[in-house]
């Protein structure tokens, strides 16, 4: 037995995983009767549907002879680049300002495109800088930070 | 006349300068994030949701469905210049419209395709009108059994035309339905599934999930691909049809006008499918299909109306029903429900304002754009010279700025990285998300309606299967669950998604 569509089998685990960790959740709220449904009742009930969904995929992509077919292939620039920056930029919006974190936000998720120029980037951070202002800060009226703390920054 | 007064009702409404601008918004914006390959109306719709957050329910309504049908129109135009369908709905634009485009008929393609959307939006806003008010007089009839039976129909229906494996698809739903689920119970105030996280007390946030897996996903994934874009050099002229096109166009116009709004009706379908049915319909019917692919105009009129009055008739299950059948419409009833407004046949008692006009919104849209759209394609054309690694920080930061900004919440801000990367994940695990979002929108409905159904039947099942209109529905969704799982039928679907693409070139 071998592994045909890798795609498919890692899909049917990560619904396992969900679907039992959910049954396992879903038991520690009261259960109910089937008249009188208690919260633990509907996401038991589905916590157990995708627990088996999970199985069958995972199964069915299971087959005898040839493998190797399907493999997903995770390339780590643009995760990391783009998903840092916007965990930073939560960190740093309080904190920092609109202004600053927008600069940061802009130059660290560039980063994630192969044809990253730091040029480009800070030239298209400064644009970007303009339109945030007018349209959320002028026009729209955002309650939002826009200078850093430590500046006395409260819109 | 009932159904005129309404309709002055909404035109009152729209006619208002707030509201007309608006709607120009939103029909413009959807024209540009339609020509522009990578970002298409369920991203656009999920970083804007959050915008409209400070304008009155009405004008924040008909911008988002502005977007929706303006994103049809800007899609055909990349697909009859590049080749690239800017758009999922006008991916079989490319076929003819490109053709003609090589022909040094790029002009008269373009005109087809806003002059089929335009009759189609027109007949399909018209349509709305007429339908709204039985089906929701309908609707007033349904006890719970009833609804939770039509949801079960709406959700498996969804994932009927759907590419990618079914079973998947049904386990995505699942999921969603699981996610809806998070939060505080209604019936005992119960935290659930919450880990302690206090922000997770009032659930996942919609727009958090749609942006996480719509948007942020998608811009990883898309920064994995080369870009690659070839413009048509040539200049387009020759916008008007000569008296032999008419004549060919008009018959596969409505042809796919009433296919499209057929479909749009039905769960599931929408803009996408409504122009690949109506592609393979117009080959069929043709007196020459082996003229199809080589630039026959019908091969752009048709599909192109088609995905105009599908996207369109699928407001009817959202605003009579509150069921949402794709993707869209669950963005537009979130888009409500932020507002406070339940989807549902109440709309239109409580809010007729607010129906009449989206209704009427769409028609005056559909003739904006075909007023402006013509003389703009130069501008539409330049804008395709942007190139994604300037745009997609640009969306990022409307992203994060928007989620901030519905709660004052920063929690959102990681909720959303994280979704996204969970997003990413189901890409690459080949699991369509759209199912999910459909679970999410309507899973606290489906949990309450099945506690109220099982409590007026204390604890009987049965409920389900002898209230006729509820066995009815889920009849048919069994009906469509074998659809589903019988091989021979099951290929062919295949095959109907697999050859029209294939006949493509690679993105």
């Amino acid at each position: 037995m071998q592994i045909s569509n890798h795609k498919d089998f890692n899909a049917g685990l990560l619904f396992i995983l969900l679907g039992i960790s959910t049954t396992v959740l879903a038991r520690s709220y009261p259960i109910g009767t089937a008249a009188k449904m208690g919260p633990g009742y509907f996401p038991f009930i589905l916590g157990f549907m995708l627990t088996v969904l999970g199985f069958v995929i995972s199964l069915k992509s299971l087959s005898k002879g040839r493998g190797e077919r399907k493999r997903a292939l995770i390339r780590f620039r643009p995760v990391v680049f783009v998903l840092s920056s916007i965990g930073l930029f939560g960190l740093l919006l309080l904190p920092l300002g609109l202004l600053l974190s927008t600069l940061l936000l802009i130059l660290i998720s560039s980063m994630a495109s192969d044809e990253f120029k730091m040029k480009v980037a800070i030239l298209n951070a400064f644009v970007l800088l303009i339109v945030v202002l007018i349209i959320f800060v002028y026009f729209l009226q955002f309650q939002i930070p826009v200078l850093p703390a430590f500046l006395g920054g409260r819109t | 006349m009932e159904l005129l007064s309404n309709l002055a009702l909404g035109f009152q409404t729209v006619i208002s300068p707030q509201n007309l601008l608006y709607c120009f918004l939103g029909t413009m914006i959807g024209t540009l994030i339609g020509v522009l390959p990578g970002i298409g109306p369920v991203q656009t719709i999920a970083i804007l949701l959050p915008t409209t957050f400070a304008l009155p329910p009405v004008s924040a309504l008909i911008m988002l469905a502005g977007i929706y049908y303006g994103a049809q129109y800007g899609g055909s135009t990349t697909s009859i210049l590049v080749n690239v369908p800017g758009e999922a709905s006008s991916v079989v634009t490319c076929l003819d419209g490109y053709q003609m485009a090589l022909q040094g008929r790029a002009g008269a393609a373009l005109t087809v395709s806003a002059l089929g959307s335009f009759v189609a939006g027109s007949f399909a806003a018209l349509l709305i009108a007429i339908l709204a008010i039985p089906l929701s007089e309908l609707a007033f009839k349904f006890g719970p059994a009833e609804y939770f039976s039509l949801m079960v129909f709406g959700l498996i229906g969804s994932i009927v035309f759907a590419s990618g494996s079914p079973m998947k698809a049904i386990g995505m739903i699942v999921l969603g339905l699981l996610f809806g689920v998070v939060g505080t119970d209604i019936t005992s105030g119960t935290q659930r599934f919450s880990l302690g996280i206090p922000e997770l007390a009032d659930g996942i946030g919609f727009v958090p999930l749609a942006m996480g897996l719509f948007g942020i996903s998608q811009i990883i994934n898309s920064l994995e691909q080369k870009e690659k874009r070839e413009i048509l050099k040539t200049k387009i002229f020759g916008f008007w049809l000569n008296k032999k096109d008419l004549k060919e166009v008009a018959p596969a116009v409505a042809r796919g006008t009433l296919t499209g709004s057929l479909l749009g009706i039905l769960p599931g379908g929408g803009g996408i499918l409504s122009s690949f049915i109506s592609y393979m319909l117009e080959k069929k019917v043709s007196h020459n299909p082996e003229s199809f692919g080589k630039g026959n105009i019908c091969g752009v009129a048709s599909p192109e109306s088609a995905n105009n009055a599908g996207a369109q008739t699928s407001f009817i299950p959202l605003l009579t029903l509150g069921i949402p059948t794709n993707v869209v419409m669950a963005m537009m009833a979130g888009a409500m429900m932020i507002h406070g407004i339940q989807p549902g046949p109440r709309v239109i008692s409580s809010n007729p304002e607010l129906f009449w006009g989206v209704i009427v919104s769409m028609w005056v849209g559909n003739l904006m754009l075909v007023i402006l759209n013509l003389p703009l394609i130069g501008i539409w054309v330049k804008l395709l010279t942007v190139p994604y690694r300037v745009l997609y920080p640009a969306i990022l930061l409307f992203c994060c700025i928007g989620i901030y900004s519905v709660n004052n919440n920063i929690f959102d801000i990681w909720l959303t990285a994280i979704l996204g990367f969970l997003g990413y994940l189901f890409i690459k695990l080949e699991c369509e998300p759209a199912p999910l979002i459909l679970g999410f929108v309507l899973g606290p409905m489906m949990e309450e309606n099945l506690r109220r159904g099982m409590l007026l039947s204390r604890g009987d099942p049965s409920i389900f299967i002898t209230r006729p209109l509820s066995l009815a529905f889920l009849l048919m969704a069994f009906a469509m669950l074998i659809i589903i799982a019988v091989p021979a039928i099951r290929r062919r679907r295949e095959d109907a998604f697999g050859q029209e693409r294939e006949e493509l070139p690679k993105k």
